[in-house]
């Protein structure tokens, strides 16, 4: 079947299997390299393989919750936002969340993913108090943070073998409500002077007025966040901690023409959403959905990018080379003309370990809808982030070259390395991993 | 409110298992083997903080089936039948072992359970009994006939205790589920528009029944497909192959 990533960009044929229990597991890794596929929320083809890829959603089962600790041991299909649904209530949230509820337990460890609280609470990893893997034998070891099969495998991206399970810690809330507080910032000095202001607020990132050009690059507002206590709500919202009950969800409803985003209506959104933001600014009370996952509540928005799909690019980039980095990345792309329709930056904490992507710093993430342009735009920043010695979150990547990864990352031939002398390298491949040369 | 689902490792009988539990109730879950759906019973456990218990169930070992009922832990106020084998058609043909296997599994198994449960629901004059049947049973056809007269057997069951049971505080409802993405149908190159999935099944089972339905088609479409397929002259049907 034609599989593509949440990017819808590559797309290939797939034949995809979903077993049910391990004997269906085993037989599908019997039939030759294959790669675990969660939720389908990596942008590229990390959880694509033509000739096997196996779907984890149907090992969808919580195991076990120690309420003195905060620990949940759960199979790897679970959908982060079903342990939202189950615990919040309960009075806990996960520690580490990425920008969308619907990723897997599993696609969650193999990106070790990180959230707004990076800078002050490190990746996924950090919250993970085992994980069990199958190997390339069939063999399941649980590994143990210290462990070389777990630090390669947060941030493996499934390339060290098949994650089944994992505990991971969730942190007790008093309330689902977000007490946010917005800054303006007209241009990059400013943005980056708003993160270092506050190097203590629990949560923190900036949306980036991409289109800000000249004295106005890097315009943004930089938005922080802390879990609002039960007397920190106003008294009409203390019967219900735990915020209003869901709403619907929408769904985009067609795949608009590849057109529809342009630089006017890129530019406009932008304005008006820095507009609306700087009206805004100050404190205010927003509920965890639309603060943790905005995105989320218009089902399948990645159709907003037309046919051809898009395509996001996301790196790191060290705190001294910072600066400098990022206002070439955001200037390179203005020049070109290509409005980001989402930019987001974000201070980054300790580095993860193993292959793991982040490390104190600054992350920028730009969508941009693909075409030649973009694809020629998007080496350029390559080259711009291996500059200012910079890496690449694969689980955003869909076009990045073997040789750009290597010469960027010097952990990239030592993955390999490893996957080769485990065994793992003729057992688990990803599009991702072919072209990369993991 | 309790709610028993028998064959509960089923796809269907899992899905409409989870949704219950989602809206509060203790679940039952029967099946062979039962203790190998201990992390189902977690999960279900786990995420809605109900009560949900494992019991050992042999759809075909009638002699156990007064016993089984005795050992839950309370009468059920709704039961939910997933129970269903359909084999192939080949099998069933060529193999008459099989083909009573089929229709055994399909129909007596599952008749006998909710004779006995239909009865105790009688004396206590209330309870919601749910089979999940076949559209296959709607007319024999040479791709299925051997299921789908099983499956004919117990909707006309079903039909037959839902009348015995009206006015009794007792209702009976039937599903005919069309074609579903299970393990039952796995590998088979199933009509997009045509199929549902094990949940969405699940969410309309449980409106329907709240709603009192008597029987329903899971995707309405399946309701035409199958008032044509019902009317077609037996002259000309008896040509096709469908």
């Amino acid at each position: 079947m034609k599989l593509s990533g949440w990017g819808r960009y590559p797309v290939a044929d797939c034949a995809q299997a979903a077993p049910r229990d391990m004997a269906g597991l085993q037989a599908a890794r019997r039939n030759g390299p294959l790669i675990a596929r969660g939720n389908g929320r990596a942008y590229g083809d990390s959880a694509m393989n033509r000739e096997n890829t196996v779907s984890m959603r149907r090992f969808d089962r919580m195991i076990a919750f120690d309420a003195t600790t905060g620990q949940l041991t759960a199979e790897a299909g679970v959908l982060l936002g079903d342990v939202i649904d189950a615990f919040l209530p309960r009075g806990w949230f996960p520690a580490v969340t990425p920008g969308t509820r619907f990723v897997t337990l599993g696609g969650m460890a193999a990106a070790d993913v990180h959230g707004k609280n990076h800078h002050v609470d490190g990746g996924f990893a950090s919250f993970v108090d085992w994980v069990e893997v199958m190997d390339s034998e069939g063999g399941i070891t649980r590994a143990k943070p210290g462990d070389a099969l777990f630090d390669w495998t947060m941030g493996g991206m499934g390339l060290t073998g098949v994650i089944l399970r994992l505990a991971m810690r969730l942190r007790p809330v008093e309330t689902g409500w977000i007490h946010q507080t917005a800054y303006p910032a007209p241009d990059l000095d400013a943005a980056m002077a708003a993160f270092e202001a506050h190097p203590d607020a629990p949560y923190s990132v900036a949306w980036i007025d991409c289109l800000g050009q000249g004295a106005a690059l890097g315009r943004s507002m930089v938005m922080m966040g802390a879990h609002a206590p039960l007397d920190g709500l106003p008294t009409r919202f203390r019967r219900m901690p735990f915020g209003p009950p869901p709403r619907r969800l929408r769904r985009m409803p067609v795949t608009l023409p590849g057109f529809a985003l342009n630089r006017l209506t890129v530019g406009a959104f932008n304005r008006l959403y820095y507009r609306m933001g700087a009206a805004r600014a100050g404190h205010s009370l927003v509920p965890w959905e639309s603060y943790f996952y905005p995105l989320d509540s218009l089902l399948g928005w990645n159709r907003i990018y037309g046919r051809r799909g898009f395509v996001q690019f996301q790196c790191v980039l060290p705190e001294e080379a910072a600066r400098e980095g990022l206002a070439a990345l955001l200037g390179r792309t203005g020049q070109a003309g290509q409005g980001s329709f989402l930019a987001v930056l974000k201070k980054m904490g300790p580095a993860g370990k193993g292959f793991s992507f982040p490390m104190p710093g600054y992350t920028l993430a730009l969508d941009f809808p693909v075409s030649d342009k973009v694809l020629s735009l998007m080496d350029d920043l390559d080259r711009i982030t291996l500059d200012h010695g910079g890496r690449f979150y694969l689980a955003k990547d869909a076009r990045l070259s073997a040789d750009m990864l290597h010469a960027a990352d010097s952990r990239a031939a030592a993955f390999a390395r490893r996957r080769q002398d485990s065994g793992a390298a003729g057992a688990f491949a990803s599009l991702q991993s072919e072209r990369l040369g993991l | 409110m309790s709610v028993l689902v028998l064959g509960a490792r089923s796809d269907i009988g899992r899905a409409i298992a989870r949704a219950y539990a989602a809206e509060g109730h203790a679940v039952q879950l029967a099946a062979r083997d039962a203790q190998t759906l201990e992390a189902d019973r977690a999960d279900m456990a786990l995420r809605h903080g109900v009560e949900v218990t494992l019991h050992e169930f042999d759809a075909l070992d009638y002699d156990s089936h007064d016993a089984f009922i005795d050992g839950l832990p309370d009468l059920p106020d709704t039961v939910v039948c997933a129970v269903g084998y359909m084999g192939t058609q080949e099998e069933s043909e060529a193999d008459m072992v099989r083909a009573r296997l089929v229709l055994r599994s399909n129909f007596e198994g599952p008749a006998n359970m909710l004779g006995l449960l239909a009865s105790r629901f009688e004396t206590r004059g209330r309870g919601t009994l749910i089979g999940i049947s076949s559209v296959a049973g709607d007319r024999g056809r040479a791709t299925n006939y051997v299921y789908g007269s099983a499956k004919a057997g117990f909707t006309a069951y079903l039909s037959g205790l839902r009348n015995r049971l009206a006015g009794k505080g007792v209702h009976v409802m039937t599903v005919k589920p069309g074609f579903v993405a299970t393990k039952m149908t796995e590998g088979m190159d199933l009509p997009e528009k045509l199929t549902t999935d094990p949940d969405t099944l699940a969410r309309r089972v449980l409106r329907a029944a709240r709603a009192g339905r008597n029987t329903i088609y899971v995707k309405p479409v399946w309701a035409l497909v199958m008032l044509i397929i019902r009317n077609i002259p037996e002259a000309i049907f008896k040509k096709l192959r469908i």
